[in-house]
């Protein structure tokens, strides 16, 4: 059966699935139910400096996008960082360590932007065995309004300043936590790396409004009648995490910097894909908090069947292996053609597929044949865009078959197999002035 | 056995009326209304809408359920049919819409429609609201003669159009079959007089009930002094069965017995026979079978000449009536009755099969004791009401002949519902003959396109 103990970073975990700093890691009771479920580790909910704890609001601190049958497709919070007491903290952390050696414990930590409140901090949580910490500069709410959280991660400079005083004042490995409200995730990470971070994670929330309570016009969730903005996670947030991911781990200046992928990781195979975009490490939130921590259950036996099938022994067979197969839009190849193809004994005949190309793409799939309810493609007007087959409520019903050494009745181009991108194309003025011959 | 006739009122304990005709399903919650509408595909071209004889947007008003729009919902529906509600509960689903719906492709599961249409429909209602406004009045005048589906539907669509509609009935309830045709478990809580209401409070439409062509006013009369004239007149008589003995107690036609139990506010006063038998294939055989039933009738046999397929009640219908606990004998026809002191005490039937396509006798026969049997071998227009007059209608299988838009062979009268050729018998065809009347008297009248009226 497949290993899923990982290595990250210097820091043992049973499997590869971490509970994210948040909710469900504030204190050790949570803790100690989660470890019995299974999970491989977790990023303690953020530790601030030692002093007054932050206070919450006593109200709504969660608002959601529901999706058919009420199911959650996205979810934001505005809970701030841990409200209890430092020390109250680190005694738990001590003894949850003690208690669970084989399971990561990493902490999560977010102190004002001074070098002396993060010396201050540093050796306490050491003393804890924990095994490595997490800064916080991802948080999108509250925090960032006092100058920490995300108002740290937005600015490179602070991400490799604060980085350093970390690597300086601790001996333990250093993940920093990316905000993904960011125009370019790869200016962050660099800095990171700069400044000696073992790993970094992502992504932390989305600046969110959910939704607004048309009866009363507030935004959701509110608090006395007001609301503010949150930080979204949860399903819909996994395709901006995953091309993060991809970003940094297909960047020459942040490649092979160890990653922990976080946004909507719900299941094994969100899991499986944020590991083939190089995550060595996975952290989940939002699917605990919704189902429990049970639902660790399913990542695992989901990832160790995966595994076995396609004969990966241990996880690092297949981190990253997408990785190269992630690449500019200028490098694709023009001269490879798809049709979409509709199996019509899977077809029931409800014509989305129709509709979807008839008024909003390129007229070329039918809707009667002879008369009769038919939908067939038009290969002539065919641009193999897909559009059909995402809508098509029947897995497999349409796919998109490539041309091999046929003509393109579209087009009337013959598809060779041969290369031809945009650097090249002769319809590029800046194109290199002699065309490469086809590799 | 005992030698007297065995039919008796009061079979059920005290509230076991209330319970046996309660409502056959229970209306969706609204949780319930949403995860079903939520499975709905929203289909190009709907094949429920094309299976739909009052052609209903049924993607649009699942689409608006699931987003929390009951009410507009309801609004789609009504318009394109102005009894949504009734046929939300009585229409055969099973073989229109939901036989349809691609779901069954999918999983083998249609999404419930009518279910949800009931949903929609029972909103409006709920609310109180009339959704439509009489049109603009130019002085036109329409007569409507029954107050059926086809003749309200009829009548609804007039009197938006703007038209002073009066609307005759030979019973004193409104309604035709919906009041008085339809097994009462389907329209429970006076829904037909409720639904005839709020159709009516449109304005514009008067009713005159206890008016019947043929006897109080001719067919001449409306023509002399309407503008146009609907009839929707429905059916007015019952096959015969071959094997009437006049004067025995015990043989009754189906469709009274049911419009007696519609009427019957105390159902503990209605008397049932102990064994029943019923005689027919259709809905009404199965209406009136499962309420004998639930009556108390201890055995309720429903005897059919041909099989499961040929029958005209539905599937669904069948199985209802299988799980109401009646007997459905196919394959067999009566050939006589037998009778004692005056009343029925057996059916004898004789064994057919099937043969070139014909329907022959197998030789063999059976006897089944009954106290009490129904018939329910289908109706018949009886085209007198329209005779005696100098104005003739052509007739096509017995009923009124009309062409596309529902106009008859005589200038300024269209007919719709049962009483025409060609249809369904189902509430929801004489909806929409109603409303394409109503769309063609409107085009004749004012020379305005069908569809523009629309």
């Amino acid at each position: 059966m497949a290993d899923l103990s990982v290595n990250f970073c210097g820091i043992k975990a049973p499997n590869p699935f971490w509970l994210a700093s948040a909710p469900p890691t504030d204190k050790a009771y949570n803790i100690e139910r989660a470890f019995r479920a299974g999970w491989g580790g977790v990023v303690w909910k953020t530790l601030g400096e030692e002093g007054p704890p932050v206070v919450n609001v006593s109200g709504p601190r969660y608002g959601v996008v529901h999706g058919a049958d009420r199911r959650i497709t996205a979810f934001n919070n505005i809970e701030l960082i841990t409200d209890r007491p430092l020390e109250v903290n680190l005694q738990e952390i001590t003894e949850m360590k003690r208690r669970w050696p084989d399971r990561a414990i990493v902490v999560s930590l977010m102190v004002p932007c001074e070098e002396e409140a993060w010396k201050k901090i540093l050796p306490r949580v050491e003393a804890t065995g924990a095994d490595g910490i997490e800064l916080n500069f991802g948080c999108p709410h509250g925090m960032s309004e006092r100058g920490m959280g995300s108002a740290v991660g937005q600015v490179p400079e602070y991400v490799e300043m604060v980085t350093r005083w970390c690597k300086t004042h601790s001996r333990m490995p250093v993940i920093v936590k990316l905000t993904p409200n960011i125009s370019d995730i790869r200016k962050p990470a660099e800095a990171a790396k700069r400044g000696g971070a073992d790993a970094v994670s992502l992504i932390n929330t989305i600046n969110s409004i959910v939704g607004v309570d048309l009866e009363r016009m507030i935004p959701s969730p509110h608090t006395d009648g007001k609301a503010t903005h949150g930080g979204m996670c949860g399903p819909a947030v996994k395709p901006i995490a995953l091309n993060m991911v991809a970003e940094i781990a297909r960047s020459p200046a942040t490649h092979g910097l160890p990653i922990s992928g976080i946004g909507g990781i719900e299941t094994w195979r969100d899991a499986a894909e944020f590991m083939a975009l190089g995550c060595g490490t996975v952290q989940v939130c939002t699917a605990a908090m919704v189902y429990g921590f049970k639902i660790v259950q399913e990542m695992i036996t989901g990832l160790e069947a995966f595994m076995d099938e396609k004969g990966y022994s241990k996880i690092s067979d297949f981190v990253g292996a997408a990785v190269p197969n992630v690449t500019d839009w200028q490098y694709l190849n023009l001269n490879y053609a798809v049709k979409a193809k509709i199996d019509q004994d899977l077809c029931i005949k409800c014509g989305r597929c129709h509709v979807a190309c008839e008024d909003t793409s390129h007229q070329a799939i039918t809707h009667l044949v002879n008369g009769e309810r038919h939908f067939e493609v038009i290969e002539e007007e065919c641009v193999g865009c897909n559009l059909c087959a995402s809508v098509c409520p029947i897995e497999n019903c349409i796919s998109m078959e490539p041309l091999v050494n046929e003509i393109d009745r579209r087009t009337g181009r013959m598809v060779d197999g041969s290369y031809l991108n945009w650097t090249q194309h002769p319809n590029n003025p800046s194109a290199a002035k002699k065309l490469q011959p086809a590799e | 056995m005992t030698s007297a006739p065995d039919i008796q009122a009061g079979r059920l304990a005290c509230g076991g009326y209330a319970e046996a005709f309660s409502d056959l399903h229970a209306p969706l919650n609204a949780h319930e209304a949403r995860v079903a509408a939520e499975r709905c595909l929203f289909c190009y071209d709907a094949p429920c809408v094309t299976a739909c004889p009052t052609s209903i947007d049924i993607p649009l008003f699942i689409k608006q359920i699931a987003t929390g729009n009951a009410k507009g919902a309801g609004k789609t529906i009504f318009d394109s049919n102005i009894f949504g509600g009734m046929c939300a509960r009585v229409c055969p689903t099973e073989t229109l819409c939901e036989q349809a719906c691609v779901r069954n492709e999918a999983e083998g599961r249609p999404v419930i429609i009518g279910e949800l249409q009931r949903h929609a429909t029972d909103a409006v209602m709920a609310s109180g609201r009339q959704l439509y406004k009489q049109g603009a009045r130019d002085g036109k005048r329409v007569a409507v003669v029954g107050a059926g589906p086809a003749g309200l539907s009829c009548a609804h669509k007039l009197a938006t159009l703007g038209y002073d509609v009066v609307v005759f009935d030979a019973r004193r309830k409104p309604g035709g079959l919906n009041e008085h045709g339809i097994a009462s478990y389907k329209s429970t809580n006076n829904f037909a007089q409720t639904e005839v209401d709020w159709i009516l409070s449109v304005g514009g439409i008067e009713l005159r009930c206890g008016q019947k062509l043929g006897r109080d006013f001719t067919l001449a009369d409306l023509r002399r002094d309407f503008d146009a004239v609907f009839l929707g007149l429905g059916l007015q008589a019952v096959n015969a069965l071959g094997v009437d003995a006049p004067g025995l107690r015990g043989l009754e036609d189906a469709v009274a017995f049911i419009e007696k139990l519609r009427q019957t506010a105390d159902l503990s006063t209605l008397p049932i026979g102990r064994r029943v038998v019923v005689i027919g294939g259709g809905m009404t055989a199965v209406d009136a079978a499962v309420q004998a039933k639930k009556l108390g009738a201890e055995e309720v046999t429903i005897v059919y000449r041909r099989g499961a397929d040929q029958m005209g009640a539905s599937r669904y219908e069948q199985e209802l009536a299988l799980t109401e606990g009646v007997v459905v004998r196919h394959w067999a026809r009566p050939t006589a009755v037998r009778g004692e002191n005056g009343a029925l005490r057996s059916v004898t039937f004789a064994a057919t099969m099937e043969k070139y396509g014909k329907l022959v006798d197998t030789g063999e026969t059976f006897e089944v004791v009954a106290d009490q049997l129904f018939k329910a071998i289908g109706q018949l227009f009886v085209p007198g009401d329209i005779a005696g007059s100098s104005d003739t209608l052509d007739l096509a299988s017995g009923r009124i002949a009309v062409d596309g838009e529902r106009r008859t062979s005589l200038s300024g009268v269209w007919a719709g519902g049962d009483c025409v050729a060609g249809g369904r018998d189902l509430t929801v065809v004489a909806v929409e003959d109603g409303k394409q009347a109503a769309l063609s008297i409107n085009s004749t009248l004012r020379g305005v396109a069908p569809m523009a009226a629309e």
